[in-house]
């Protein structure tokens, strides 16, 4: 496997009862950049989301890691739309979760916590309860529980999405900060967001062979949304959407 | 407060003038007076007696709690236990509790072993039933992040499963307090020496009737506090969980600080 890929996913087969998601769906994901997939709902981007994360098994086909990741255990942190915050747990608690659910013992596990809940703007809030916090302030503790696995791979599944347009706008940009150096996979359903974002933009369909690359980018991201890769792809990316 | 205190009065007041209209003999229908001054008289009676049911009552809540979240705990933990004991369970439901009374005194004797087993069975249904649901139902979500994060099924369990099922058990414990009572005191009327039950029905059988009263007020006052003090301790327990019934529970300043 090429040393600058992360993953391959090499010709997977998925149904459900008599549906076909994927029929031979294969795809690369080059490491250390962002991939935004689009495509319309129930084509199946979370799906493909949750197979990567091995949160489900596919009908046939494999995914292969590289040869630093080798599986995909302790190697993939997971960001869903909903902020999963669990309401009965502290904003430095529900950082340290995936700590805490394997039982480890580390006495610096809090230090790392609140060193994140800094880089996220949240550090005066971490003892506060979820149920305190706005949406925006929620998803970045997501964002803080998510570095703090410390993943080369981070699964995004439309976390911006119940956001407002400043708030989305804010996240994205410490995002794309904070995750820089990893693997991302960020499933979206803004064409902006993933112009502002990604290295490479796939789209997905129900139709075989599933994915297709609609471009990719070399440019630094965040990109702001005046410059000339936006501007020149929104108009194009709408029209392959549809 | 005020509000109780003038729906109580409201309530003497019309139980006053029922009297005063219809005047039934005193051994049938005694007037609010009456029960205030068979209350005074028999007052030590009547407390060491509460203190019995109580007993039989805390004693049956906790012990049908506990075996409730541990049943429905080993059903969501073991596929054969789910297959063999689910059916089990819920075919016990249609043994009506009260038909089993006799039994129980039959079995353990006028002590205070059947009242609490009464009420341990009659409340352990809800709270079983409440915890298996709260523990099946935790969100997909929350349950996806936990694997993504390695966690074991254990600590699934412990730390996911679990305090997302509390509230729905919360609600178990709540009918449980509720119903609590009604176990023991079904237990003391069938077979007892002791309990607020026992004194009812020896009031009744020598036409005591405002005694009977008495008894009947303290145990509806001691329900009732059992019921808000569960309450009271379930809510500050989830605290975290957000009551949508409140309006403006959480107000933001304009900076966007949260203010509780």
């Amino acid at each position: 496997m090429d040393q600058t890929l992360a993953l391959s996913i090499k010709n997977i087969s998925l149904s459900f009862a008599k549906t076909t998601i994927f029929d031979g769906l294969s795809v690369d994901l080059i490491a250390q950049q962002w991939t935004c997939l689009l495509g319309q709902s129930g084509c199946g981007k979370s799906t493909l989301l949750r197979l990567i994360a091995g949160l489900q098994q596919a009908d046939s086909g494999t995914i292969e890691y590289s040869e630093q990741l080798k599986s995909s255990i302790n190697n993939i942190a997971y960001m869903a739309q909903d902020d999963c915050l669990m309401p009965w747990l502290s904003v430095l608690d529900n950082v340290m979760l995936g700590a805490r659910l394997r039982g480890e013992k580390n006495t610096n596990a809090s230090s790392k916590a609140l060193a994140l809940l800094e880089v996220v703007g949240l550090s005066q809030h971490h003892a506060s309860m979820p149920a305190t916090l706005s949406g925006g302030q929620r998803q970045r503790v997501a964002l803080a529980r998510t570095l703090f696995e410390d993943c080369p791979i981070v699964l995004m599944d439309e976390p911006f999405s119940k956001l407002d347009a400043i708030s989305r706008y804010k996240l994205q940009n410490l995002s794309a900060k904070a995750l820089q150096g990893r693997t991302v996979v960020l499933v979206t359903h803004d064409p902006q967001e993933a112009l502002r974002l990604a290295h490479t933009v796939l789209v997905l369909s129900n139709k075989s062979p599933n994915i297709s690359q609609f471009a990719s980018f070399n440019s630094a991201i965040p990109r702001e949304l005046d410059q000339p890769t936006i501007t020149a792809h929104q108009q194009k990316l709408w029209e392959y959407l549809q | 407060m005020i509000r109780s205190i003038i729906t109580t009065l409201g309530i003497l007041l019309a139980w006053h003038v029922v009297i005063l209209v219809l005047a039934p003999p005193r051994f049938i229908f005694p007037g609010p007076w009456d029960v205030m001054v068979a209350f005074v008289d028999n007052f030590s009676l009547l407390i060491e007696n509460l203190a019995i049911t109580s007993v039989e009552i805390v004693v049956g809540l906790f012990i049908g709690c506990v075996l409730g979240m541990l049943s429905a705990l080993l059903l969501i933990s073991f596929d054969g236990a789910r297959r063999w004991l689910l059916p089990v369970l819920v075919v016990s439901q249609a043994i009506p509790v009260f038909a089993l009374a006799p039994l129980l005194t039959l079995w353990f004797g006028y002590g205070i072993a059947p009242k609490i087993i009464m009420a341990s069975l009659i409340i352990f249904f809800p709270v079983s039933a409440a915890c298996h649901d709260g523990l099946r139902y935790a969100p997909t979500s929350r349950l996806d992040l936990a694997r993504t994060m390695g966690a074991s099924n254990w600590a699934i369990l412990r730390h996911i499963r679990l305090p997302s099922a509390l509230p729905a058990i919360a609600s178990g414990v709540r009918v449980a307090a509720a119903v609590a009572p009604i176990g023991a005191v079904v237990g003391e009327w069938v077979g007892s020496s002791k309990g607020l039950g026992y004194i009812m029905l020896h009031a009744n059988a020598r036409m005591q009737t405002d005694l009977m009263f008495a008894a009947l007020f303290l145990l509806c006052l001691a329900s009732v506090a059992l019921y808000f003090s569960v309450n009271r301790l379930l809510d500050n327990l989830l605290s975290w969980q957000a009551d949508t019934t409140r309006h403006n529970q959480f107000q933001y300043s304009q900076q966007g600080t949260p203010r509780q």
